[in-house]
């Protein structure tokens, strides 16, 4: 039951994950970083480059490249959000590992789980890669809200930019909004974010958007 | 028949994934129903599950309803692709529940069943000349750009009036004024279907009244919605300024709805930025607040064309101690002149053959996702019967909130799994049961892989034309491309 798209289908698709300018389209037309988009995500499709040398660090659009296609996007990070594998984790490790900071993910149980998050990256794409259940239906272009998290300390939180009126749009949309929630595809993980806790509002979870009354549990 | 033969052959050859596969039939491949499949494959590793839609292409809304311009909102059909994509998973387009099937087949067939069919009909406002010609519901318009096969012909004059009407300020309302308004060669760029791109090239309409019951404050789109169709280039728009006033009771439900109060300061806003007059031709956007439709007004000629809406002005009157307010008529009327209506007052779902459902609301009435059986004053359950999405909450709420909802529902079915109310042990044909009777309908069904095979057409077609996609949006063509 293999299905008949071609690799290159699948590359448009994921790439506009990265190269998405908000407030167009054109983006979505034609992604420009075509490079970077290697068989992830789809698990049908063949890890082909997985093991193959050229898949490295060069293949990561730099800030600059993103820029051009991101255009204005608020906060463009330096990492595309992939799937659960990608094929430069190992490459990269190594002298990554001074730019890394620690944060905290607590779960909807209340389970916490401490992760190593590099510079430059999304809370969205730290959480994927550690397998933390953190929806992010748009894939970081800001239009869905899933990606919703509350920063634990205000501390930690006024140290993050304020969020531009299209975060605080979708925020608007957001399950169980808090003083502190923001938008993990928009907290980029920088020096003085290290020790940062980030909670899933899974508990709080609540239709309140709707008009919805929830029922007791 | 077919279920008895799907069956036996059913017990000779045993699936090989667990000893004891849970069969689960997923109706709707909208938000809700994949969320809803996605859920139910995390939680339980025996589940395998069959969505079936009525259409030969899934995602439903995202595919339909989603305006063009916003391709960034239907990205999450990637993760609902990897969900079709699951080998526990198999998508079965083109078979429609009531048609090529019966709900009581498909719950003889699969141990659960969950229906997440959505809602594809209309409130009606119940006023008169309500089917006047030139009055659309915003359900058949936005089927109608947005390229859904059953709406590819409707009978739209966009060239004879330069003013439209459209009732209600939900962020549909604004969709599709925004459609309406939005400057055509930003429209070429997206997956608008064809024959829309170019009826919309061709519209006289210039003069959008998008006309709300209550006030500023009450208004019932979001705040991206609005800031995007504030932001149209070259569009005059008008807010009567006393609409703006806030009464004590506005002013409390603004400090307890963060929603209301970035909606109401982005009208505000503008109110003030704008010119007292709109330069001649410009194109024009009026906020209308306060009135409700009375009735629709006509020529006395044979055409039967609306000519224009009459309004009762209302006021806002608190509604118990709810904080809310709603609208009361003042007994003061109004015309507006305009040549096309198009009504955003609320889509509403359809029942099936042996459905409980309410026809008051247009749901079905159900606890947490568990379908309540008719039997009247009694809380028993459907057995096995849940829903999800539109047609368990009713027609609002973003993609997101069909995942919230998903989750609810798969809850319960997790419950229900371990208190032992469904019985997974007890074989069920299943997906080759499904097969089997389709087959014996011939009912060809649309697997995944003939969705991706319309995908990569269409996306192939759209890249001649700079966009996206161009949608297909015939029933033949659609079942044609997906089979060959
Ligand atoms: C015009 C419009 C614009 C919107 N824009 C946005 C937006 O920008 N962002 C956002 O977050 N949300 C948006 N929404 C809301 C979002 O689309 C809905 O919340 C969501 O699609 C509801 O999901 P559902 O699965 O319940 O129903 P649907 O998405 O309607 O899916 C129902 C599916 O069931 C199928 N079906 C129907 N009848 C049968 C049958 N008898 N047998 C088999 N299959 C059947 C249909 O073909 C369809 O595929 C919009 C809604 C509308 C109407
Ligand atoms: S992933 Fe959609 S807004 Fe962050």
């Amino acid at each position: 039951m293999s299905p008949p798209v071609s690799l290159d289908e699948r590359q448009l698709t994921s790439v506009t994950r990265a190269g998405y300018l908000q407030g167009s389209c054109s983006r979505y037309l034609h992604p420009l970083i075509l490079t970077i988009s290697v068989a992830f995500s789809i698990p049908a499709s063949p890890p082909m480059l997985l093991s193959s040398p050229t898949s490295s660090r060069a293949s990561i659009p730099t800030l600059e490249t993103l820029k051009i296609s991101g255009g204005k996007k608020p906060r463009v990070s330096q990492h595309v959000i992939f799937g659960k594998h990608h094929p430069f984790s190992t490459t990269a490790a190594e002298n990554e590992q001074k730019e890394k900071i620690s944060v905290t993910f607590i779960d909807k149980d209340g389970e916490e789980k401490h992760i190593k998050v590099p510079i430059g990256m999304s809370m969205l794409e730290a959480a994927h890669e550690n397998d933390i259940e953190l929806e992010g239906a748009c894939e970081g272009s800001l239009a869905c809200s899933t990606c919703h998290v509350i920063v634990m300390d205000v501390d930690y939180y006024n140290k993050l930019e304020d969020p531009t009126d299209e975060e605080n749009d979708m925020l608007d949309l957001a399950f169980g909004l808090t003083e502190t929630s923001r938008l993990g595809c928009q907290v980029i993980a920088k020096p003085e974010l290290d020790g940062l806790h980030l909670a899933l509002p899974a508990a709080t979870r609540n239709f309140a958007v709707d008009g919805y009354v929830p029922k007791p549990h | 028949m077919a279920v008895f033969q799907a069956r036996k052959w059913y017990s000779r050859s045993f699936s090989s994934l667990s000893s004891h596969p849970l069969h689960i039939c997923v109706v709707g491949s909208g938000p809700a129903g994949f969320y809803t499949a996605e859920k139910m494959l995390k939680a339980h590793q025996a589940a395998e599950i069959d969505i079936i839609d009525r259409l030969p292409t899934p995602f439903g809304l995202v595919r339909s309803g989603v305006a063009p311009d916003h391709p960034e909102t239907k990205i999450v059909v990637n993760q609902f692709s990897r969900v079709a994509l699951n080998e526990r998973c198999s998508f079965f387009g083109n078979v429609s529940l009531g048609t090529s099937i019966s709900l009581a087949e498909l719950r003889d067939m699969y141990h659960v069943v969950v229906l997440a069919y959505g809602a594809e009909s209309d409130r009606i406002l119940g006023v008169p000349g309500e089917d006047l010609k030139g009055i659309h519901s915003a359900r058949e318009f936005v089927w109608w750009y947005n390229g859904h096969p059953d709406y590819k012909n409707l009978a739209l004059d966009l060239k004879s009036t330069e003013t439209a009407v459209i009732l209600g300020q939900g962020n549909v309302a604004l969709d599709v004024a925004r459609v309406l308004l939005r400057p055509k060669r930003e429209l070429a760029i997206t997956d608008i279907a064809n024959h829309a791109l170019v009826s919309l090239e061709e519209s006289c309409i210039r003069k959008v009244y998008l006309v709300g019951r209550r006030g500023p404050v009450q208004a019932a789109c979001t705040a991206k919605e609005l800031r995007e169709i504030l932001g149209i280039k070259d569009l005059y728009i008008h807010i009567q300024e006393a609409d703006l006033l806030k009464s004590p009771a506005d002013e409390e439900e603004l400090k307890n709805s963060r929603i209301q109060r970035r909606v109401y300061e982005l009208l505000s806003k503008a109110v003030t930025s704008q010119p007292s007059q709109p330069r001649s031709g410009q194109r024009e956007l009026h906020f209308v607040f306060f009135r409700r439709p009375d009735k629709f007004l006509h020529s006395d000629n044979i055409s039967g064309n609306v000519t224009g809406v009459c309004y009762e002005k209302t006021i806002l009157k608190e509604n118990g101690g709810s904080g809310k307010q709603s609208a009361v008529g003042t007994g003061q009327f109004e015309d507006l002149e305009c040549g096309l209506v198009l009504k955003s007052i609320g889509y509403k779902s359809v029942p099936v053959n042996g459905l409980p459902f309410d026809n008051h609301k247009g749901m079905v009435p159900n606890i947490r996702g568990r379908v309540l059986s008719d039997v009247p004053g009694e809380h028993t359950f459907e057995k096995g019967l849940y829903v999800a999405g539109w047609l368990k909450r009713g027609p609002t709420g973003i993609i997101a909130t069909n995942l919230y909802c998903a989750e609810e529902t798969v809850a319960s079915i997790s419950e229900d799994l371990e208190q032992g109310l469904l019985t997974p042990s007890f074989p069920k044909p299943g997906r080759e049961g499904l097969g089997q009777l389709l087959d014996s309908r011939n009912v060809r069904f649309v697997p995944f892989s003939g969705w991706e095979k319309i995908d990569v057409k269409e996306k192939a077609d759209g890249s001649l034309r700079n966009k996206p996609r161009e949608k297909i949006v015939s029933w033949q063509e659609l079942l044609k491309v997906a089979n060959e």
